[in-house]
């Protein structure tokens, strides 16, 4: 069985503000019956302009029926720029949390909103600027940049999870890893790490913000490439003390790993004397 | 509340008489029946009585008989103790709507370099022999084709298969996990060479499996250690659960035709009442080859697992091929490969019947899933289009 929080079992049993609105303000339609799961939401705005009514069809299951629930009460009475601003961890985290697994349903919630809400506005989706990834779910390249930044999402295990795509026949599995690349590694974006000159002017600060750097920017998503990972627990001195994650907490090749590899760059990169250790 | 457990092709409740028959063997029975003492010599003879029963059950000599911990183990060490013998050839058959305990193992086996062919269904979920006679080569090594389905409860010819494939001199297994207990197999009368199935299918405890293997039959050990179950397979024998498989068979052979009586009025009362109850529901698979206990139902334009949780806040257990029940994105791999249209296939659910169910427990279904669909329809975005266009037509 699902691990539904309280609140889940409560909107999906009880959803609020099922229905539709019969001449709305904005309409958005996501998803399909091929897809497994579809939204329709309308809204309407009183006349500051805020969300007076807002109501959903749902097909899917049991938490993409409490995710739409979740949405209709997020943007009530709210204005459609306060509302634009709701992200699918709003939706989830207002319930208390989804399963991995079925992050996707607060996903098309957030979809749905953000087309109703250029359905208002008279704006098309500039279909032109989207190319679709995952043929077998319809999801574009935009849609999986954004669930990439918006949860910090580094696999593409989380992708499926997240949006879907990559859960039918697995061909766009390249294409996600290269979006995964672009938003989090493409090093056009982000300056590259550069140590200072003088390693003995680092104060104890400088030198944890620059383990914690060093770790999320050049070692953790390296590690996650191959569905492992690794937590900082604490910083002593010289000493940087990990605990392993994903597959690394059972890869027998970690301790070689920790050495050859995450010992080595923090010692590029912050000072000669790290050695990195396992939290039993 | 009231429990109407109908997901018995998921697992069963375990006989009371099973139950009471394992019991001794916890505590005072405690003996390895490998032991030269008095201890060990106490268990011997309950597991050379259990395997009798489980012989007899299906009309098979007891050292046909292995016991293992599971079914899926009974599929793997077929397969792999197959191949094993014959080292020379590179080919397997096998069929779209496996359970993943030979599925999953044959994806697996390509990965590895083996050819693996897969037969298709039509839209009743039934093969096409000559597919399968154009598909046996000089190269394949083993078929695998299940008995029954556990989805969709349709029932393949293994008779007529087991024949085509033994005229080829090639060695036929058969997955037979929801077979036993519902129809009846004989082995006596049987060509099939190997055939697995499980306890917790036939109210037996979980963990407690066979692989029957027809004497002659070329076979390697899978699981590889003492000389227990004649050399086939090393690992102290499971003694409670072996003697409670053996209560279980000669259970099942008993109930053998309540089976397809009662249980079979039961099914098709339920299937019948949800068919006249409510509106666009269709049944996957061939209604006229199919177990006795099963119906495999969707209703168009909802989706399983709301379906399944709402039956859950009832008191009814029962169980979906949508894709949201497990996890991964598509629906069911059988019914995708019987054509099953999307729009269906997310909304299927599948009820499994036992003789412990009653008229009571279907009438209370037939009473309580209606409104519950119309509850989902209701929400779902697609139902009122479907209505409106249908009455503009």
């Amino acid at each position: 069985m699902w691990d539904y929080t309280e609140k889940v079992k409560d909107h999906f049993m009880n959803p609020r503000n099922v229905g539709e609105i019969d001449d709305p303000d904005g309409i958005g339609e996501v998803g399909s019956l091929a897809c497994g799961d579809a939204l329709r939401l309308t809204f309407k705005l009183d006349e500051d302009k805020r969300i007076r009514d807002v109501r959903f069809k749902t097909f899917g299951c049991a938490s993409a029926i409490a995710s739409s629930s979740a949405l209709t009460e997020l943007v009530k009475g709210k204005t459609l720029e306060e509302a634009d601003k709701i992200t699918n961890r709003d939706i989830a985290d207002y319930l208390g949390g989804l399963p991995e697994e079925k992050m996707h349903c607060s996903v098309m919630g957030r979809e749905a909103l953000a087309v109703a809400i250029a359905n208002y506005r008279g704006e098309k989706l500039e279909k032109e600027e989207f190319e679709v990834v995952c043929n077998c779910f319809g999801i574009s390249d935009k849609e999986i940049e954004r669930a990439v930044r918006e949860n910090n999402l580094h696999t593409v295990e989380q992708i499926t999870h997240y949006t879907k795509a990559g859960g039918g026949c697995e061909g766009c599995h390249p294409e996600i890893r290269d979006i995964i690349d672009r938003v989090w590694g493409g090093k056009e974006k982000k300056p590259p790490l550069v140590k200072p000159a003088k390693e003995e002017k680092l104060t104890n600060i400088q030198r944890m913000r620059l383990i914690e750097e060093t770790l999320e920017r050049e070692i953790k998503p390296a590690l996650r490439q191959d569905g492992g990972d690794l937590e900082l627990i604490d910083i002593e001195g010289s000493k940087v003390i990990v605990a392993l994650r994903g597959t690394c907490s059972f890869c027998p090749s970690a301790d070689f790993t920790l050495k050859q590899y995450v010992e080595a760059k923090l010692k590029e990169f912050v000072t000669n004397d790290i050695t990195v250790e396992v939290k039993e | 509340m009231r429990t109407v457990y109908v997901d018995n092709n998921a697992t069963t409740q375990v006989a009371p008489e099973v139950f009471e028959a394992m019991k001794p063997f916890f505590r005072g029975l405690y003996g390895n029946p490998s032991s030269m003492h008095f201890k060990g010599g106490e268990v011997q003879q309950a597991i050379v009585e259990a395997r009798k029963k489980v012989a007899n059950s299906i009309g098979a000599s007891p050292e046909e008989i292995v016991f293992t911990s599971c079914g899926t183990e009974s599929d793997n060490a077929a397969i792999l103790g197959t191949l094993e013998s014959y080292p020379e050839k590179n080919h397997i058959i096998s069929t779209r709507v496996e359970h993943p305990a030979v599925w999953t193992l044959c994806k697996h086996l390509e990965k590895n370099g083996y050819r693996v062919t897969m037969l298709s269904v039509d839209r009743e979920g039934r093969l096409d022999l000559d597919e399968l006679r154009a598909a046996i080569s000089e190269d394949t090594a083993v078929v695998s084709i299940m008995y029954a389905n556990n989805e969709t409860g349709v029932t393949f010819p293994i008779e007529d298969i087991s024949q085509i494939v033994k005229s080829r001199g090639i060695p036929f297994h058969t997955d037979a996990v929801q077979a036993l207990g519902k129809i009846p197999l004989d082995m006596n009368k049987s060509t099939v060479d190997m055939l697995s199935f499980s306890g917790h299918k036939l109210h037996a405890p979980k963990g407690i499996g066979v692989l029957y293997i027809r004497k002659g039959t070329k076979f390697s050990p899978f699981l590889i250690g003492g000389h227990q179950e004649m050399g086939r397979r090393g690992g102290t024998e499971n003694i409670p659960y072996i003697v409670g498989l053996g209560e279980a068979c000669e259970l099942a052979a008993r109930h053998l035709e309540e089976e397809n009586n009662r249980v079979r009025f039961l099914r098709d009362k339920l299937e019948q009442g949800l068919l006249e109850r409510i509106p666009d529901t269709l049944v996957n698979g061939d209604r006229e080859h199919r177990l006795p206990n099963t119906v495999s139902l969707s209703f168009e334009y909802v989706e399983g697992e709301s379906i399944l949780l709402m039956l859950s806040n009832l008191g009814i257990c029962a169980s979906s091929g949508s894709a949201c029940t497990s996890g991964s994105l598509e629906p069911s791999h059988v019914l995708r490969a019987m054509g099953v249209p999307f729009t269906a296939a997310h909304g299927s659910i599948r009820f499994s019947l036992s003789t412990y169910n009653t008229e009571e427990d279907i009438d209370y279904i037939l009473e309580q899933l209606p409104p519950v669909i119309e509850r989902l329809r209701d929400i779902s975005p697609f139902w009122r289009d479907y209505i409106n266009a249908s009455s503009k037509k």
